[in-house]
């Protein structure tokens, strides 16, 4: 059991944990916060996975922007507090549980046994994951699905201003 | 990180993106549906950053342009999902004015 083992066993059980959060709090906003510790993690899993860039742009664009969006529109519907289901006999939760299970099952039992094969990871080239690769990356070869991604912002932008404004009669 | 496998993280991408499908299965409130969505998509970005990173024949100084590809699929994955909470929200404080409740199982029409 070598440190780095323990350090990602302590990182992944803790995402976990906060990922079950997010489904079994009834209150919506403990579900988001639930859900900005989970992001602020997976940024740290990132960092180990030796994307640094992606890291902060996790922190930033997820923790940051779209949890702001989240727990501002949370606050103005002022939701009362939901439970998960209310009738503990609705079917809806033995179904979802028992799909969920054969959904681990399944896709575990096709793709984990060949991977067993290939465990450790090699050492990254020296400029992977850093600003300078990806800006290079992004800039030239990525050119138009980055100008198509900014034509898409542009169209959610503005959608949801006409989605969320009061109709003016 | 060295010393730990790669199916590790793909194990867990697999935990978080199961819980994602319950949470959307089991819950009511369309903005925790949609949190779990943000959490489905997560844990797919974790996914391929995995294989980004791991996969012997995407490093090497030569194809350094293919170990490249995964963060530019998480970049904009990333980028399509601010989108969508922009509109899905804009869309779920459009019918919480409509109809004053905000429970999925009484969203059963398309018209206003």
């Amino acid at each position: 059991m070598n440190p780095n083992l323990i350090v990602f066993c302590v990182l992944a059980t803790l995402t976990v944990f906060a990922a079950v959060g997010v489904v079994f709090f009834p209150n919506a906003v403990r579900s988001a916060l639930s859900l900005v510790a989970t992001f602020a993690l997976l940024s740290v899993l990132y960092l180990t996975l030796n994307a640094n860039l992606l890291a902060w742009t996790q922190l930033l664009v997820y923790a940051g922007a779209i949890m702001v969006l989240f727990l501002f529109v949370i606050m103005v519907l002022n939701l009362r507090s939901q439970p998960a289901l209310d009738d503990r006999r609705d079917p809806k939760r033995l179904i979802g549980a028992v799909l969920g299970a054969a959904f681990v099952g399944l896709i575990g039992a096709q793709v984990f046994t060949p991977l067993f094969s290939t465990s450790d990871s090699i050492l990254a080239p020296k400029d992977y994951g850093q600003p300078q690769a990806i800006g290079m990356a992004l800039f030239t070869d990525y050119g138009y699905p980055f100008e198509a991604v900014s034509v898409l912002l542009l169209v959610g932008i503005v959608g949801s201003i006409l989605l969320a404004k009061r109709r003016l009669r | 990180m060295s010393g730990v496998p790669m199916v590790a993280y793909l194990l867990l991408g697999l935990l978080l993106f199961s819980i994602g499908v319950l949470g959307v299965v089991i819950r009511r409130s369309p903005i925790v549906i949609f949190m779990c969505i943000e959490l489905m998509l997560n844990a797919v970005n974790l996914t391929v950053l995995t294989f980004a990173r791991y996969l012997p024949q995407n490093i090497g100084r030569e194809r350094a342009h293919v170990a490249v590809a995964g963060e530019m699929l998480v970049i904009f994955v990333m980028a399509v999902a601010a989108a969508e909470v922009a509109v899905g929200l804009g869309i779920i404080m459009a019918i919480f004015r409509l109809r004053d409740s905000t429970d999925i199982d009484q969203m059963n029409v398309l018209r206003g």
